[in-house]
């Protein structure tokens, strides 16, 4: 035996139970499964999502007041609309959390009905979104106007792109379990599609407030 | 049809960039029909191109940075002789052209040379220190890599077709606005640095993932080499902070594409939102590079002071809080804003305070050689310059946190030669000891130490030369990015300076020398233990270059340094001999898919610089459709059968054996 033997002598690769008992203290540093690992990871890419975000929130905080002689959020926002967005969101999530337990059940009706609601509201949320955008840009409000309704159109905008990509996304999934079946793979990729639409929501409230409730009551 | 492009955008009148332009074309059209004619397209496409296997991807971004080295030195070289010449008269570039040099300078050392080679190192580093056999996630990777690439590419490209931005390393409104650049060198740095800071951004996900959830069994945190410490630290950095920048850039080309307001002076834009925004980024940036070259010193000492690292707790958690105070320093970028004296104070003092961990580091390598057997092999050579070099880069950068000093020195040539001093001595030399401290683990054979030495000693009295010149004037006055002067004080010392850029050539020119000789004398040089430098960490147990799947049976970890103790023991004829089990392995498949993205990206971004707005259109699409196709496979792993395992393994066994029975010299 020499020094470098130690080296491709590493591990044993004997089952667990030949181990011993001394085994036992390695086991919590085993290799994590898939799931986790995929599902971690997504975790690490949203956060990085809402980093991205809370840039745009806080250019738009600091823009907020810079309408240069033009309209504000109290002149522009149309809280009743945004009551509706809201609700087609969260309801969207409540249909997406039911696809997402459909799929690891394998049951088709749940999934394939959870995904469908998800993917209407969705829709229905941005018909509304593109409706208050384009009724924003006729009225010469659009987002060359000032700095704040450049702010605005950015923040509200890359939610709405979010959302946008969100549904393709849906539709993809969908068209993969359909042709695929309820493969290990497919489903953390379901799981995946579902922590994000739920981040959506997360950011949306935060939209919510900061944006049309504060901007409506200013 | 083709947007903004026309034959216009060719520099038929400008002799510099379209010789430069026709050289690097040839050259490429030759390597890859050199390439072709040898047949090794097949090889390149399966083993590299394709490859999510992370030690290649690493070497591939460790060469694509050593390439862009070489350009961004092109430009530094041509700035210092500019410089050297200009007084009193405008030298050989025009303002123009200037301009852009110094813009892609800074943009390609930064984004193309620093970024890649740490990534690289990374890639190629933490999954054999961690004792496991890829990353989280393998095509990502490969994703990463590529689209990194493909910014470098399109950097290259307004070489030749238009031009690069004039605004600096970083677009500064309104001077990038499109009332003041309304060419497409500013969109050529915005789309360049978005698609390739996208692919760091999936680099920060997959390392971040990788460091805390996949660990050969017992390699719990505290047992992890530092390397993986401070690799952990840059990719939460780069979570934390990647994202900023592509928000940012994106404002940026809302306002130069759509006329939003931003950053430009009218409808109530603000430039200083720009300023703090891209320094928020910017400032946790230059830890993202540091750090993991901070790694390298760490396991370069302590190996080649035959010591275990002094102080891994304190490394720990100086490594961390350099994570976090990073991240609460950036206003001392623009202390001259005008935020007010207790807004400066704060930031004054946090950028003091993160001096102490870095100090911590400091002595905690001068108390791991203490006492030890130092060898001074070129690793540790360029660990020492280091030390040295960077303790005087650390020292300007508390003097410039001092505001009222910043207020005097803010935009002179002393920061130039600050940050210099911090990322060249820092990153740089890090980078370079890490390339000769793993070179032999990547291809089984060592660098030549006598041009790496002469290679290090170039490269540090060259930095000197080249750098503490520039110091001086700093403090006499003269503003960086001065395309002439008149000034009869500055003219001597900017001689040194570009007597220091030529050594400082030469140090390049003998680390290319090294590379060719050493390819040369391969056999020589050949280690076939697996372990040249009698190393501490995991990677260190596997042969070089390692197999596809690193390691035959996953490494049981029951202590720090856990490779050390092991084969200490095993010369002393102690420690298991048996063979182990076998098993069939799991290694994921090739995929093109990054490759293809990256392809999509570039006519994609090509597309977006030029507004050929049909050209993005089929480019998303194929992007997705890339996606799609990637998706819908059903094979994603192949399986190395246990016979091959065991083929491959007792061949590194007995190569280990055999390589120290005869002369047992090593030891």
């Amino acid at each position: 035996m020499t020094a470098f033997q130690a080296g491709a002598g590493y591990g044993d690769g004997r089952p667990e139970e030949a181990r011993g008992p001394a085994a036992a203290v390695f086991d919590h540093a085993d290799p994590a499964s898939k799931r986790i690992i995929v599902g971690y990871g997504f975790w690490i890419f949203l956060l990085s999502d809402i980093v991205m975000f809370s840039a745009f929130f806080a250019t738009y905080a600091v823009l907020v007041q810079e309408t240069a002689g033009g309209p504000s959020g109290r002149d522009l926002f149309n809280l009743h609309n945004v009551a509706i967005e809201t609700g087609c969101l969260l309801l969207s999530s409540f249909t997406c959390g039911l696809a997402a337990i459909g799929s690891r059940a394998h049951n088709g009706l749940m999934y394939y009905g959870g995904m469908a609601a998800t993917c209407v509201l969705g829709l229905g949320f941005l018909g509304i979104e593109i409706h208050e955008f384009a009724g924003m840009i006729a009225q010469g409000a659009g987002p060359t106007r000032s700095a704040f309704l450049s702010a605005f159109f950015t923040l509200v905008g890359c939610h709405g792109l979010h959302v946008t990509l969100g549904i393709l996304w849906l539709l993809t999934m969908v068209a993969q379990v359909f042709a695929k079946g309820y493969r290990a793979d497919i489903l953390r990729r379901v799981l995946c599609f579902a922590l994000f639409w739920h981040t959506l929501d997360i950011i949306w409230v935060a939209i919510f407030t900061v944006v049309y409730l504060l901007g409506a009551g200013a | 049809m083709f947007g903004k492009l026309t034959w216009d955008a060719i520099p038929f009148d400008q002799p510099i960039p379209l010789a430069a332009g026709a050289l690097v074309i040839v050259v490429i059209v030759g390597v890859v029909a050199f390439i072709a004619v040898k047949g090794w397209i097949p090889y390149l496409w399966r083993e590299w191109i394709t490859s999510v296997d992370h030690k290649h991807i690493g070497i591939m971004y460790v060469t694509l940075a050593a390439v862009m080295l070489l350009r961004g030195f092109i430009d530094a070289i041509m700035m210092r002789s500019q410089q050297a010449i200009a007084f009193r008269s405008q030298g050989y570039l025009p303002p123009e052209h200037y301009n852009q040099i110094f813009s892609a300078h800074g943009t390609i050392m930064i984004f193309f040379v620093a970024m890649p080679f740490v990534i690289g190192l990374m890639n190629f580093v933490a999954p054999l220190q961690l004792g496991v056999r890829d990353v989280a996630f393998p095509t990502l990777n490969s994703v990463s890599f590529w689209l990194t690439a493909t910014g470098a590419l399109l950097v290259n490209l307004s070489l030749v077709v238009g031009e690069f931005s004039r605004t600096g390393w970083l677009p500064f409104p309104p001077l990038s606005e499109l009332t003041y650049s309304p060419d497409v060198g500013v969109d050529y740095y915005l789309w360049a640095v978005q698609i390739s800071g996208v692919g760091t951004l999936m680099t920060g996900v997959n390392f971040v993932t990788t460091i805390l959830k996949i660990h050969a069994p017992g390699m719990t945190y505290m047992r992890m080499p530092v390397f993986c410490w401070t690799a952990l630290a840059s990719n939460l950095l780069i979570v934390a902070a990647f994202p900023v920048l592509t928000a940012t850039l994106a404002m940026l080309t809302l306002d130069r594409y759509l006329g939003f307001h931003f950053f430009t002076n009218k409808a109530g834009g603000n430039v200083m939102m720009f300023m703090n925004l891209i320094w928020i980024w910017g400032h946790p940036e230059v830890y993202i590079l540091v750090l993991p070259a901070f790694g390298v010193f760490s396991e370069v000492v302590s190996t080649f002071s035959r010591k275990p690292l002094f102080g891994y707790r304190s490394m720990v958690w100086a490594t961390m809080a350099i994570c976090v105070i990073a991240y609460m320093v950036w206003l001392h970028h623009f202390f001259t804003m005008g935020a007010g004296p207790n807004v400066n104070a704060v930031f004054g003092i946090a950028s003091m305070i993160i001096a102490v961990p870095t100090g911590v580091k400091i002595f905690n390598w001068l108390f791991t050689m203490y006492g030890g057997r130092v060898h001074y092999a070129t690793p540790m050579l360029w660990s020492i310059g280091f030390m040295v070099t960077f303790v005087i880069g650390g020292l300007t950068g508390v003097l410039v946190a001092v505001v009222p000093a910043d207020f005097m020195l803010h935009n002179s040539l002393f920061q130039v030669a600050h940050f210099h001093n911090v990322i060249i001595g820092g990153v740089l030399f890090g980078a370079f000891a890490g390339y000769t401290f793993w070179f032999p683990k990547a291809f089984g054979f060592r660098l030549h130490e006598g041009w790496g030495k002469a290679a290090f000693w170039c490269w540090l009295i060259g930095f000197y030369l080249a750098f503490m010149p520039l110091y001086v004037v700093g403090l006499m006055g003269m503003t960086r990015r001065m395309q002439h002067y008149d000034v009869p004080e500055w003219r001597p010392w900017l001689l040194v300076a570009a007597v220091g850029a030529a050594v400082i050539l030469a140090g390049i020119l003998c680390q290319v020398a090294q590379l060719v000789v050493s390819i040369r004398h391969r056999e020589e040089l050949r280690d076939t233990t697996g372990d040249p430098w009698m190393g501490r960490a995991l990677e260190w147990s596997t042969s070089s270059p390692p197999p596809a799947f690193n390691f035959a049976v996953l490494p049981r970890v029951e202590s720090r340094d856990d490779y050390w103790r092991r084969a200490r023991l095993a010369e002393r004829g102690a420690g298991p001999t048996v063979e182990p089990i076998y098993r069939p392995i799991e290694m994921p498949r090739n995929s093109a898919t990054g490759f293809v993205c990256a392809f999509f990206a570039t006519f994609g971004g090509f597309g977006m610089i030029w507004q050929i707005w049909w050209l993005v259109a089929v480019s998303l699409l194929g992007a997705f459709a890339t996606f799609v196709v990637f998706a819908w496979r059903d094979r994603t792993e192949y399986e190395i059968p246990a016979d091959e395992v065991a083929r491959i393994d007792r061949a590194n066994r007995r190569a280990r054996g055999e390589a120290v029975a005869p002369a047992g010299a090593l030891s």
